[in-house]
Order: C-alpha cells, then structure tokens, then sequence
C-alpha cells in the first residue's frame, strides 16, 4: 500500500516538476510581457496543482490535507487577479503586444 | 522523492531570477518575483514534508496571502505613485 | 439575516479547521471572534449578494471540476507550444453575456486561470482578451465558458 502511495506521488512530483521548469523556460524565452504571463499561469495553476495533488495523496485523512487544499485554494483565487492587474497595468502604460489584433482593441 | 521536487523547484527558481535580472520593463520582474512567490511557497510545503514536520505548512498559507498582497502593493504603487488614497 | 448565518458558519468552519485545539476555552474564544467579523461586516455592509454570492454554491462543484479538466488541456498545450515555440500571439475582444457583476468576474478570471489566455481589459460587457495562439484563441471564441458560466449564475 505504501509503494503506490509513493508511486503515485512519484508520478504527480514529476509532472509539477515538468510543469514548472517549462514554465520558468518559457518565462526566459518568450518574447515580450502578455506572452510571458502564459507561461506564469502554467508555474501557478499546473505546478501547484500536482505538487499539492501529491503531497495530498501522501498525507491521507488528516488536518494537513485540510490545509494544503486551503493553499490550492488561496493560490487559485489570488493568481489570477496578479495576472489581470499586470497585464491591465501594462496595457494602459502603451505597451503594444507582439503579434496581430482582431477586430477593434479596447 | 520530495529531495528531486526540491531540486525542481531550485532549478526553475535559478532560471526565474534570471529573467528577473535580465527583464526589460518593471512588469517582467514583477510577473516574475510573484512566480519566484508561488514556487517559494511549494518548496515550503515540500520542505515541511521531507524534514517531516508538516506545521511547515501554516508558514506556506501565509506566505501565499502576503506574497499577493506585496504584488497588488507595488503595482499600486507603480501606478498611482502612492500607497494610501490617490492625490487629487 | 440568513446571509449573516452562512457566513458565521462558514468562517467558524474554517477557524475549527485551521486552529487543531478543541478545549472549551479556544473554541469559545474563536466563536467570539468570528461573531465580532460578522458584526464588523454587517457594520461595513459588505453582506450582499457581491460579497457573498450564495446563488453559486449548489452548482460550483460540477463547474469547478470541468474547469480543472479544461486547465489541465490547455496546460498541455501552453507547455507544447513553449517547447516547439509555435506562438503567434493574438488580441481581440469577446462579449460576456451574465447579469450579474460575480458572473462577470468568475468568466474574466476562469479566462485568465486557462493558460493561455488573459484578460487585458474590461469595459462593461466587453473583455479584450490576449491569446498565445489561434488555437486558444478560438478556445474562447467558441463561447462555451460563457455559457457555462451563464449557467452557473442561473436565474439571477
């Protein structure tokens, strides 16, 4: 039982650790700030996601997993309210984003 | 297990902080001093595991809340220029 | 009056959950401060529909678990699109068609919690919405987030 247990958290550290190094790859190479908060969402929504997945499976019934699902919580209400206010800010200070636009822009 | 994790989270903070060097505008860094936050906060939890002692945990908790509550702060003020009411 | 309810049970839950010690001497001291939060909020007047959008709660589960289902695909495909490095960034603008402005704030932040895509600006009904690709771009376009949501809200 306690081998795929630790199979299992094995598998989710695994992707999280993926999750979060392409993440912080795509931080150093995309080129400008809109692109780059892609690859910051995949750091705060994938990685999280996993690595607290994991830890949950190891720490079965308990208080911890109380607590730990209360970080997914905070962290998924408050990531993207960072994003939305940099991006905003960075859009009413001129900062026009690589690529094409659609239509009329706000 | 949790050592490899803590390894991850080390090599993806080196390669964050090098964005926050070499970034051109102040929006990168701060985009990417929050992610440098969330990761800290992982390696918290993780840490509190692999030393075993979970209590690590209610340091995690609240240094998600003040790491969101520093980033709206310097982005306030960034953009009005003052932390408390605007000036008219 | 009932809504005042909720919210003391809901923040005494979460003080039971976080605290551990359950003498009779803390428990009293945590009932004591979360009525004094109720009192205060009540004083502040932040008990409203905004602040506290029961009308959700009965359908968040089944929307919650369709959204992790949707971050994790796009989260497979921002990861594949970094690596290849097959972006074409794009920005356009998409109409938001709930009512009510808690609606319109879960839509704009489920967008941005994808990866892949972020809301840039709101105005009103209108989101300008950046996408790294023309495939998360049409993610969105298709609509079927907001009808989602729109279902979520129900009749309000």
């Amino acid at each position: 039982m306690e081998l795929v247990k630790d199979i299992i958290t094995g598998v989710f550290f695994f992707i999280g650790s993926m999750s979060i190094i392409i993440g912080a790859c795509g931080l150093i190479k995309l080129p400008d700030v809109f692109s780059r908060i892609h690859a910051a969402g995949m750091i705060d929504t994938g990685g999280t996601a996993f690595f607290l997945l994991g830890m949950i499976v190891q720490s079965g019934w308990s208080l911890i997993t109380v607590k730990l699902v209360l970080i997914g919580v905070f962290i998924f209400f408050t990531s993207p309210v960072t994003s939305h206010v940099t991006a905003n800010l960075a859009r009413e200070k001129k900062l026009t984003p690589v690529g094409k636009k659609i239509g009329k822009v706000l | 297990m949790y050592l490899a994790a803590l390894i991850a989270c080390g090599i993806s903070g080196i390669l964050i902080l090098v964005r926050i060097i070499l970034g051109k505008t102040t929006f990168d860094r701060i985009l990417a001093i929050n992610s440098l936050g969330t990761i800290i906060v992982l390696g918290i939890a993780l840490h509190g595991f692999y030393s075993g002692r979970p209590e690590f945990l209610d340091i995690a908790i609240v240094y998600a809340l003040i790491n969101f509550i520093g980033t709206i702060a310097v982005l306030k003020l960034f953009s009005t220029g003052s932390l408390g009411d605007i000036q008219k | 009056m009932i809504k005042s309810f909720w919210l003391f049970v809901i923040l005494l839950g979460l003080w039971l959950l976080m605290s551990g010690h359950y003498s009779v001497l803390i428990t009293s001291l945590g009932v004591v401060s979360c009525a004094f939060c109720v009192y205060l909020a009540r004083r502040a007047k932040l008990i409203d529909n905004e602040g506290l959008p029961l009308f959700f709660f009965p359908r968040l589960i089944n929307y919650i678990l369709w959204l992790f289902k949707e971050i994790f695909n796009s989260n497979v495909g921002t990861g594949k699109a970094i690596i290849t490095g097959n972006i074409s960034p794009e920005i356009f603008i998409v109409k938001s068609s709930q009512n009510t402005d808690v609606a319109r704030v879960t839509y704009a932040n489920s967008i941005t919690l994808t990866p892949g895509t972020v809301t840039t600006k709101i105005n009103k009904n209108e989101f300008e919405v950046h996408a790294l690709n023309s495939s998360f771009g049409d993610d969105v376009r298709r609509n079927l987030m907001d009808r989602k949501v729109k279902w979520l809200e129900g009749n309000n």
